[in-house]
């Protein structure tokens, strides 16, 4: 006869036998026996984790499982056709962030990589779900927002505005229904701590929108999550099944009569959709393209309905603020920026990675005391903040509090929190270049300034790197900046200058020497450069002539070598070969 | 019309429905189904969706990870941004060009490879990035990119391109 299900288990595993077992007598026990088979078979998969099962036709993979499991997954999955998804396959860990360094504080970060995000109970045992018990169970929406203007929490998405005003905007506009979007369309280079959280710790993030949903009157949200992360997508869709078994999420929220519920969008690859017309666009499944405001999200936002929309890091703040109250959150942080931040420290660091402070450390606390100082020990230059809109700040400002107002006084933006290192070897113009680049190609092209602007730009900064810079490049690359700035439609091209203007600030000199002298004086341009052979260091043992791709180097062995500039495509193999380090760039 | 297009759309319609707000994601997962999107597909989903074919063509040709032409049985995605770029990006991006034969953005004739630039895969403090597929290499080297492209190239028995 035709079984409407079938399960296999790996045979191979110890325990399998038991686990086996366990299977027979609780179908039997839900009188399943006739319709389900279970098979004794070989592995059921490449990389075996305990005792497998593979519930068909649904193509369900449990793993590590206990007769104890076995009990389970019969009621569950195969009586009432609800997979139990905390038993599937785990998807790689998140991997455990190192110990905080001694400057570190953690509030964002704190479960990430220290509970498991596929298992609920983990983040209930954190004190998880206890601010939204609290809150809907003792406060009313207007104490909420209270608490969090006591807090002082502003938007971590990089703008830094209030949160609570936002709420209260979204709150008192009249319309129904409203909604609350998440905005996880975490584009910026460099910056990767919203990804951490939603693999690291999903919950807290969940917790936070239904406490934002109860505040402002919505009963629908969307995660909006960009396709580039599909294990945070995964890790949230578990996340948000658990989170609606346990009735956190659904009708009558303990209790209270307030119904909420999330639904996860997924981006297709597009940087300006983190800007928040353009990702309610994107949500409605047109081209994600930004539009004039006002009217704010919280007036007419998706689908010209009231709309509250937050970051990641934002919402992941707000249970931590109402377990421990507004004055706690107040006491971290500077006068006008409260609290903490993450930042991703990349570039030539000796640690790199994810680090969460109190506002108003230093640039240089997190550079040498949290970072290790400089790669190989060599010169900071400039560290660049905020992502591709974000400015490139100098030695001289390495003393700075890092917050809102203070990276604004200096060219720079908070953004979401990159944070690039660089040394000596960096070329600040081709830097400049380059997120300019990065700007023009994702400038989705609705307004002109931003898309000419951004054009011209580059064109101007590709030729001086070229060695095609003329006299008034600089001021031509200043007007287009502001212009580009003030004309702007939204974020991106409003920041797309920011890079260019910066540099320009603080190391006008490398732009004169591009433009002048025609060196790069961080010999990085190669169009600026030469490759020559140290004729006291050559031994004339012909590898960089064996290896060079357009045969630049002429020399016969035992004989000093010379490299022709004019053939020379300055690719480098040949300092790379050389074997007394003989050819250095000039 | 290919064979299967309608079937596969159908069910695309059936997990997310046929209103213009799905219509983002039927074209991503469709894109993920077929490799890209063929002038079929966008057809036959413009008419189950009742939107001009010229809108679904919008929506399909501004989103990066869609693509309007056939990709490579393995697609490269290096992280063209500025973290793996300070950490020796350019390099990478050249290597890659030399062992796989085509400039970015291109497809090997015999169809094994497309090399296509992405933006940053938030795998930022191990740069530079690749993504084959989806699995993530990273603190890449000229030497560890040929170790790679060598495994891929013998798992599929099909000796160097390049």
């Amino acid at each position: 006869m035709a079984y409407r299900a079938n399960i296999l288990i790996n045979r191979d595993a110890a325990g399998a036998e038991a686990v086996y077992k366990a299977f027979l007598e609780a179908l039997q026990d839900v009188a399943l026996r006739d319709e389900v088979q279970v098979w004794m078979t070989s592995s059921v998969s490449t990389s075996a984790q305990g005792v497998e099962a593979i519930v068909y036709p649904d193509s369900v993979r449990y793993v590590n499982l206990t007769p104890e499991d076995a009990v389970r997954i019969t009621e569950e999955h195969l009586l009432k056709g609800r997979p139990v998804l905390a038993l599937t396959q785990a998807e790689p860990k998140v991997t455990p962030l190192p110990p905080p360094a001694p400057k570190e504080v953690r509030v964002v970060l704190r479960n990430v990589g220290k509970i498991n995000p596929f298992d609920i109970e983990d983040y209930i045992a954190e004190d998880g779900y206890a601010a939204l018990a609290k809150v809907l169970t003792t406060m009313t929406p207007e104490q909420v927002l209270d608490v969090m203007k006591t807090s002082g929490l502003r938007g971590r998405g990089g703008a830094g505005f209030p949160t609570h005003l936002k709420w209260t905007f979204a709150r008192n506009s009249p319309t129904h229904p409203k909604y609350i979007i998440c905005n996880g369309d975490e584009g910026d280079p460099g910056a990767f701590m919203n990804r951490s959280v939603l693999e690291g710790d999903p919950h807290a993030v969940i917790e936070g929108m239904i406490i934002a949903a109860y505040v402002i009157g919505a009963e629908q949200g969307y995660f909006y999550v960009r396709a580039e992360y599909p294990i945070a997508i995964r890790t949230l869709r578990v996340a948000l099944q658990q989170a609606r078994e346990y009735g956190f999420l659904g009708k009558n929220i303990f209790g209270s009569g307030f119904d909420f519920d999330l639904e996860i969008r997924m981006g297709a690859g597009a940087f300006v959709c983190g800007e928040e017309t353009a990702l309610m666009r994107s949500i409605e499944g047109q081209r994600g393209m930004p539009s004039t405001r006002p009217p704010f999200p919280a007036v007419a936002g998706l689908w010209q309905r009231p709309t509250n929309i937050n970051n990641v890091e934002t919402y992941a703040n707000v249970p931590q603020i109402l377990l421990k109250g507004g004055a706690w959150f107040a006491s971290m942080g500077t006068e006008k920026s409260k609290g903490t931040k993450t930042f991703a420290i990349a570039g030539k660091v000796k640690r790199t990675g994810l680090i969460e402070v109190p506002l108003g450390v230093t640039l240089r606390e997190i550079v040498y005391d949290i970072g290790g100082g400089i790669l190989n020990d060599k010169k900071f230059k400039a560290v660049q903040t905020g992502g591709p809109m974000g400015g490139c700040i100098p030695t001289k400002y390495l003393d700075m509090p890092i917050d809102y107002e203070s990276l604004a006084s200096v060219g720079s933006i908070m953004g979401s929190g990159g944070f690039v290192v660089m040394d000596e070897d960096t070329c600040m113009v081709d830097i400049a270049r380059f997120f300019m680049d990065f700007a023009q190609e994702e400038s989705c092209g609705k307004c002109v300034p931003c898309r000419v602007g951004t054009r011209r730009m580059l064109d101007i900064l590709n030729n001086i790197c070229a060695g095609r810079g003329k006299p008034g490049d600089i001021e031509m690359l200043q007007t287009l900046g502001r212009s580009t700035s003030n004309g702007a439609l939204c974020g991106l091209g409003k920041g797309a200058p920011n890079p260019v203007l910066s540099t320009i600030e603080h190391f006008r000199a490398e732009y004169e020497a591009h433009i002048y002298e025609k060196k790069c004086p961080a010999k990085v341009c190669r169009a600026l450069i030469e490759y020559k052979v140290d004729p006291d260091l050559c031994i004339g043992c012909t590898r960089c002539a064996r290896n060079c791709p357009v045969n630049a180097i002429a020399g016969k062995p035992k004989e000093k070598h010379v490299i022709d500039p004019n053939v020379c495509i300055r690719c480098g193999i040949c300092k790379q070969v050389c074997p007394v380090n003989a050819i250095s760039i000039y | 019309m290919e064979k299967g297009v309608t079937a596969s759309v159908e069910k695309f319609i059936e997990r997310y429905g046929d209103s213009p707000e799905a219509l983002v994601e039927i074209l991503r997962d469709m894109n993920q189904y077929q490799g890209y999107l063929s002038r079929e597909s966008l057809t036959a989903i413009a008419q189950r969706m009742r939107l001009p074919l010229s809108t679904v063509y919008s929506v399909a040709s501004f989103y990066s990870l869609i693509s309007l032409k056939p990709l490579g049985k393995h697609v490269i995605r290096f992280c063209e941004d500025a973290p793996c770029h300070v950490a020796g990006g350019r390099e990478i991006w050249e290597t890659l060009e030399r062992e796989v034969g085509v400039p970015f953005g291109e497809t090997t004739l015999d169809g094994q490879w497309s090399l296509l630039p992405t933006s940053c895969i938030g795998a930022c403090a191990v740069g530079p990035v690749m993504m084959i597929d989806d699995d993530i290499y990273g603190n890449l080297t000229t030497d560890k990119v040929h170790e790679i492209l060598a495994r891929y190239r013998e798992a599929d028995g099909v000796g160097g391109a390049a």
